[in-house]
């Protein structure tokens, strides 16, 4: 069977411990992935050679990167003992995670983009400064002298297995010249060590990453180990980590699509955008719209969105027509979908895709689950469901008047707030719970990759300091 | 890969030690039935049965007519109740399990802990525990045993035991409620602690240290370095790839690492010798007969689990000091064959029960 290694300073290693990787259909054993004790991580991130990407400068490790993008897309590159091409990943990852193959390949092009144009990525994590500034530590910007210095040693990252478009967040570290020491989600080893093993091929020292699958107690020694950290997960997981600003959190999205009042008359046009925002990419985003707030017409809008909605089937991930993820433990889909049914019993929310779909939004295909996208109606905005995320396409329909959306919404990762209306305009500027904020009808998962949101890897990893040269003689 | 057949070589070793385990049983429930050495706590048991346990009692399989032993009867006083008369005017000690589930159990020793570790010291080279060493004991003291059983095993090899407290209920404390940072200046404390014993005592050649503790001593410094030999380990869950880690890389193969299971009902399980072949799991062999580990079918607890097969541990204690019968642990574990050394039953990859509705904080040192 095929075995995921640990990769310690990128040298493989197999532990006496293993996961075993099952088709998420089939049941099938796929990979046993090594699982790493947790004081290895600590001992191993203690001796990582901190300085190692130092010799390079920022534009090699963009040019290794870039060339890595190509690798990462085409080559064959090792796994464990043997080779996969990028056709057995996207068929590994679809069949280990159950995520449709179309949704896969999606994926890979999203990470491939961020790998090749890593230039613009850096550039607006840096706010365009000259690069080289990092390679020297200082330079000359705007007629001033700016000074970095790396204040991030090791940087590393406790990833989900949600969705493979989240690892282009932590790739910028690695031409910041930060080693990475990675923990993969459990279900989706894929993504991270096809990564590593393109950036390896593509030049990029083996001593710069660490790749350890392991356990939650494993996790936690990561976080605590390394300078600076990432992390996925939802708020149960996360909320230890609320004050540590050595860790960057990533935990659910609640984005938005808000209207005003004159989108909320002429909705019509929108709908089409809100369908793609609730359900690109399976719905698993926290890029993903999970909420639309009009001042008007909210359950005509809720029924637009629904009816188009409930015409989604559960079909195979390998379908080129899929668009829904298969829950591998149908005991997950089924929790989800009795947080919701409970809700539904408190009064007014109707779920109005299963009205139009005439069946449950829980469908069980053999071993597998599926959740059918799902619209709530919500008459009050204080309703249990109305301010909800969860790991499939769902969304609430809020009335609220304009004036006060910004402080209604609550937290937010992503809004798009179809609107000319200059005053809403400015409060939601003003909002501070906003990361990312579009004004008109753009979709909440596009995203332009030179503007970051929830946080700014390059400012996690550096420090800026008061620098002067004066030259001795 | 795990031996999970008996060896039929081994057949008549097994018979003998099993004729010796069954009279040994007999000889205990004699004594702690008897009102003139026996405890007030199963004397009055003995009181409200309706069988004799004196008769029908014959056999260590026999035991299966008590009902399990409950955790609740060692949760509170008189602890007095368990001081067999004929231990009256004895010193008594009074040892507490860890305390992560509400009240501690609580046990009471005269000389047990004393007897145990001089038989574990048995098993331990005079080469990788030398003789006259002095040791360290890195781990939980207060109302503990361990403490008291290294520095008595340490004293028994003729060494001198320094000792750093860790005080696992803080731990826990901190732990549940989130204040890891605490948690591991707390930790740093106690291997600050134990760095300057060893740079001040050349002759610390030995140490004890539980698995947390004895990897956040290996970041700061190399044992083989310090001049330590071996290694005893014990007091939570071993998994197999801690063990080969421990080995291979915190005690760079070249000091001698010793894991244990025990706990303050039962004694000390020693491990069998290390052999590739175990592919690293952690093997242990009860202190027969002064206990018993069985491992058994967890919803069928009167049934064993077959060799090989993954139960809930079952303990019995048969000392003249504490009888214990079926008492079931809060572990599950693999049932393995006896070995050449031991010839009774082990057991493999012990952890935590996961039939638990709510898992126990456990590991913590």
């Amino acid at each position: 069977m095929l075995h995921i290694p640990i990769l310690r300073q990128g040298v493989p290693y197999k532990s006496v411990e293993s996961v075993e990787l099952v088709h998420h259909a089939t049941g099938k054993p796929m990979a046993e992935v090594s699982q790493a004790n947790s004081g290895m991580i600590v001992r191993d991130v203690g001796r990582m050679p901190d300085d190692v990407l130092e010799s390079f400068t920022v534009r090699e490790l963009f040019e290794m990167c870039r060339k890595a993008a190509n690798l990462f897309m085409t080559a064959s590159l090792p796994i464990g003992d043997q080779q996969q091409s990028f056709k057995d990943y996207v068929n590994q990852l679809s069949a280990g995670t159950g995520m449709p193959i179309t949704y896969c390949r999606n994926n890979a092009g999203k990470i491939h983009r961020v790998m090749d144009d890593i230039e613009v990525v850096v550039g607006g994590l840096t706010r365009g400064f000259d690069v080289g500034i990092l390679d020297k530590g200082f330079g000359r910007h705007n007629g001033g002298t700016l000074s970095y210095f790396r204040d991030g040693r090791i940087f590393g990252a406790v990833l989900p297995s949600n969705s493979p478009g989240v690892h282009s967040l932590w790739i910028p570290a690695i031409v910041l010249k930060a080693p990475i020491v990675l923990k993969p989600g459990r279900e989706e080893p894929w993504t991270p060590y096809r990564i590593i093993q393109s950036l390896m091929a593509a030049g990029v020292p083996k001593e710069a990453f660490g790749f350890y699958p392991t356990d939650h107690a494993g996790a936690g020694e990561l976080l605590r180990v390394t300078d600076r950290s990432m992390m996925f997960g939802d708020t149960s997981t996360t909320r230890p980590y609320e004050n540590n600003r050595n860790v960057e959190i990533h935990g659910p999205g609640f984005s938005k699509i808000l209207l005003d009042d004159d989108a909320s008359e002429n909705w019509e046009p929108f709908v089409d955008l809100m369908v793609a925002s609730i359900e690109t990419n399976g719905g698993r985003s926290c890029i993903n719209a999970s909420a639309i707030w009009t001042p008007k017409n909210g359950r005509r809008i809720a029924d637009a969105v629904a009816k188009q909605l409930a015409k989604r089937n559960a079909l195979p991930a390998v379908d080129p027509n899929a668009t829904l993820a298969a829950f591998a433990n149908p005991l997950v889909a089924d929790r989800i979908s009795e947080v919701i049914d409970h809700g539904l019993r408190e009064v007014d929310a109707i779920d109005l895709t299963e009205q139009f779909r005439g069946s449950p939004r829980l469908v069980k295909k053999g071993r597998i689950a599926y959740l059918l996208p799902t619209v709530v109606w919500c008459p009050d905005r204080e309703h249990p469901l109305a301010n909800r995320e969860f790991l499939f396409p769902y969304a609430s329909v809020v009335e609220c008047p304009t004036d006060q959306m910004p402080h209604a919404i609550g937290k937010s990762l992503i809004v798009s707030a179809i609107t000319s209306d200059e005053s809403f305009q400015k409060s939601l500027m003003a909002c501070s719970n906003i990361d990312r904020l579009n004004f008109g009808p753009i979709p909440t998962y596009k995203i332009s990759w030179d503007q970051p949101h929830e946080g700014n890897l390059f400012e996690h990893l550096y420090r800026q300091r008061a620098f002067q040269n004066e030259p001795s003689a | 890969m795990v031996q999970t057949q008996v060896d039929s070589g081994l057949v008549s070793k097994i018979d003998s030690w099993r004729a010796q385990l069954d009279a040994h049983t007999c000889d205990i429930v004699a004594w702690h039935f008897d009102p003139a050495t026996g405890c007030p706590f199963w004397l009055s048991y003995a009181e409200k049965l309706d069988w004799d346990p004196h008769r029908e009692i014959q056999s260590f399989d026999d035991l299966r007519k008590f009902e399990p032993f409950q955790d609740e009867w060692l949760r509170g006083g008189p602890v007095r109740r368990w001081v067999p008369k004929a231990f009256t005017n004895d010193p008594v000690f009074v040892f507490e399990t860890g305390g992560s589930t509400g009240v501690p159990k609580s046990r009471i020793n005269v000389n047990d802990f004393r007897t145990d570790y001089e038989l574990f010291s048995q098993t331990l080279s005079d080469t990788d525990f030398p003789r006259h060493a002095d040791w360290l004991m890195l781990g939980p003291s207060g109302p503990r045993r361990l403490r008291l059983a290294v520095e008595h095993l340490c004293q028994h090899r003729g060494g001198i035991c320094f000792c750093v407290d860790m005080d696992p209920r803080w731990v826990v404390r901190l732990i549940k409620s989130g204040r890891m940072d605490l948690m591991h200046e707390y930790k740093d404390h106690v291997i600050n602690q134990a760095l300057t014993l060893l740079r001040a005592h050349d002759n610390i050649q030995c140490l004890f240290a539980t698995p947390k503790l004895l990897e956040a001593l290996c970041d700061r410094v190399s044992l083989v370095k310090m001049g330590i030999k071996g290694v005893f380990c014990g007091g939570t869950q071993l998994t197999r790839q801690f063990h080969r880690f421990a080995r291979e890389e915190l005690l760079e193969e070249k000091i001698a690492f010793c894991p244990t299971y025990g706990n303050t009902l039962m004694g000390l399980a020693c491990h069998k010798p290390f052999d590739p072949a175990d592919d690293h799991c952690v093997i242990y062999h009860p202190p027969c007969p002064r206990a018993m580990i069985e491992v058994v079918k967890p919803d069928e607890i009167d049934t064993l689990a077959d060799y090989g097969e993954v139960g809930r541990v079952r303990l019995t204690t048969l000392t003249k000091e504490f009888f214990m019968p079926g008492f079931l642990e809060r572990d599950e574990a693999l049932r393995l064959p006896p070995c050449e050394k031991y010839p009774w039953d082990g057991v493999g990859d012990v952890r935590p029960f996961s039939g638990f509705a709510t898992p126990v904080v456990e590991g913590v040192y």
